[in-house]
């Protein structure tokens, strides 16, 4: 039988999956997480017994439905899944897969990676310290552990999820004193017509959401700096949009502006990739139904991030491509394709409606961290800029911005920001930094307990 | 010393003990080795290549800042790592090198 492996068990990738089963394949899932359902749909740890309707508010139905249709095929033995396992490297038609025991790879005939996002992130001033986050851990925590990050919490950046995450911590109990959206309201106003049209409910569920954060809701503010001592911060400092001062003390800071698509294995999988002036970052090229690079199909998130119910139409088309391109009946797509170009405008308003701070990473003082894994500073890497040009891949040879065990994803952008700023060039000329494997760090142990023989299934 | 996060919501699970630099902590049975320690500390280690201390960032496996050591050498991701009755947790790899191996 044909052998399709699928990276991912968010909403893209199972319902990928139950399209091919539905068609008679049996592929295999690898998916870090403990239990399938990816980001938005998370599943706390066995033990843990907040009811759906507590987890996921309105989206509790799909919720549901997703995870029993996981769950559902697996009892069934209709899929093969690794739970807890990374697909750290793509070679020829085989995945290096490590889970709880080492090593191992799989070989595949087609591969559909649904691989989702991480949060996009611009460096402030102190953001290196232990108690700040990023906005979806702070939704990570609260949503598969049901803690609070901190007793006097503030989020800051801009994009669906501030909203959304100040306001589920402020349900469950948690005491968010203050929201810095550094999206200013002219930019909200246009891009909020572009999204009632293609969406009228979801944004309008958004507009309620907003207004309950009230007062301590900010639109068009700079972050200018969170302030630490040796044990984390204790206020953030801030400009609103009126350009005056305020300081509000905190201990906990979480941080981000919409997400990046997870593109690493793409990139390792031959596909090739293009700046994307909506997005603000670089995305793999692919047609309209995922095909990406040959027997190479992408689907969520990971291709454009259109957000969980666009992740569910991606998966199911991304298998009926494969389908089709295996000589198999595939169920019709036209549908869907068309609920997906309404998914694609909404976001292209979101992303207007909520841009990336440029001018704020530009102006950031030279001694602000901007590779939090290594510790280097945009001064460090603006003075690279005379040895390197403007090129991301030497100026990461020579500063090692890009080079630390995040591989690039949390410094990357803003990297290429300051670049662009210093060198007067537009920020796409700067290029992309090349993904190299391993996808995670993987320790040499992980490849030596076995013999050869043993590896390879 | 005080724990950086707040516990809001099933804080009656049964309790897991294990030990964090020497000392005997207790989280709770579902937490992850990351918010157990935090639960009752301010921070899992030191940054090594600046001052400050490190607290995990992105929660998700993504950023690698939550890495601790487990006092036989086995280094791990505290946010996706289950917490386990009788762990004995470090917050910095033990002196004796080399250690035993790193858990994928
Ligand atoms: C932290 C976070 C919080 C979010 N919260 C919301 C929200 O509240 N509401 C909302 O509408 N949208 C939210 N989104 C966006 C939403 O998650 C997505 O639109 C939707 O989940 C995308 O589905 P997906 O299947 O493409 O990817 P995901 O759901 O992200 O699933 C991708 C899966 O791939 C796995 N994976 C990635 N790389 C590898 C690898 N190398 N090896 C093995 N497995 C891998 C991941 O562990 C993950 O389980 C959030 C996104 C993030 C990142
Ligand atoms: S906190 Fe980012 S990998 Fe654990």
């Amino acid at each position: 039988m044909t052998r399709v492996l699928i990276v991912g068990a968010g909403p893209a990738g199972i319902r990928a999956a139950q399209r091919l089963v539905a068609a008679g394949l049996h592929p295999v899932v690898v998916d870090e997480g403990t239990r399938a359902g990816g980001q938005i749909y998370r599943r706390p740890p066995e033990g843990l017994k907040r009811p759906p309707q507590t987890l996921y508010g309105s989206e509790a139905n799909k919720a549901v439905a997703l995870h029993g249709c996981f769950d559902s095929m697996l009892e069934a033995g209709q899929l093969s899944y690794h739970p807890r396992s990374s697909v750290v490297a793509l070679e020829g038609q085989t995945a290096q897969v490590m889970g709880p025991q080492g090593v191992e790879t799989i070989a595949y005939d087609k591969l559909i990676l649904a691989t989702g996002a991480t949060d996009r992130l611009a460096p402030v001033p102190g953001w290196q310290s232990a108690g700040v986050y990023s906005l979806g851990a702070t939704q990570i925590a609260l949503k598969s552990q049901g803690v609070a990050l901190g007793r006097r919490m503030v989020l800051a950046g801009s994009g669906p999820l501030l909203t959304l995450v100040a306001s589920q911590l402020r349900k469950a109990g948690a005491q968010v004193v203050a929201v810095l959206d550094t999206a200013p309201l002219t930019t909200q106003a246009a891009g909020a017509f572009g999204m009632a049209l293609a969406r009228p409910r979801v944004t309008l569920r958004g507009a309620v959401m907003r207004a309950g954060l009230g007062r301590s809701y900010h639109a068009g503010v700079t972050l200018t700096r969170i302030v630490t001592d040796s044990t984390g911060p204790t206020a953030i400092h801030w400009q609103d949009a009126r350009g005056r001062d305020h300081a509000t003390p905190c201990d906990m800071v979480g941080l981000g502006w919409h997400l990046r698509a997870e593109t690493h294995l793409t990139d390792l999988a031959g596909v090739s990739m293009a700046w994307d002036q909506v997005y603000h970052q670089w995305l793999p090229e692919a047609d309209a139904m995922g095909r990406a690079a040959a027997g190479v199909y992408l689907a969520g998130d990971g291709m454009r991030i259109l957000g969980a119910d666009g992740a569910e139409l991606a998966g199911k088309i991304a298998a009926s491509a494969c389908l089709q391109d295996l000589g198999m009946a595939a169920p019709d797509t036209g549908r869907a394709l068309k609920e997906l170009r309404r998914m694609q405008r909404f976001a292209s308003a979101m992303q207007r409606a909520f841009p990336w701070p440029a001018q704020m990473v530009r102006a950031l003082p030279a001694d602000t961290v901007l590779c939090r894994c290594e510790g280097i500073s945009v001064g460090d890497l603006r003075t690279t800029l005379s040895l390197s040009g403007p090129e991301a891949n030497r100026a990461k040879s020579l500063s090692r911005v890009g080079m630390g065990r995040c591989q690039g994803r949390y410094c990357q952008l803003a990297g290429a920001e300051v670049l662009a700023a210093e060198s007067g060039v537009p920020v796409d000329r700067i290029g992309r930094l090349r993904s190299q494997p391993p996808a995670r760090p993987a320790p040499i142990s992980a490849y030596l307990d076995k013999g050869p023989d043993a590896r390879t299934k | 010393m005080t724990g950086r996060l707040v516990r809001l919501a099933e804080a009656s699970r049964p309790k897991v003990s294990f030990t964090f630099d020497g000392a005997v902590l207790t989280g709770l049975e579902g937490d992850t080795v990351l918010t157990a320690i935090l639960a009752e500390r301010g921070a899992l280690r030191q940054a090594e290549f600046g001052p400050e201390q490190r607290s995990g960032f992105c929660l998700m496996g993504a950023c690698q800042d939550c890495w601790i050591w487990q006092e036989d050498g086995v280094r791990l991701r505290a946010c996706s790592t289950a917490l386990q009755a009788g762990m004995r947790l470090r917050s910095a790899a033990t002196d004796a090198w080399p250690a035993t191996g790193d858990a994928p």
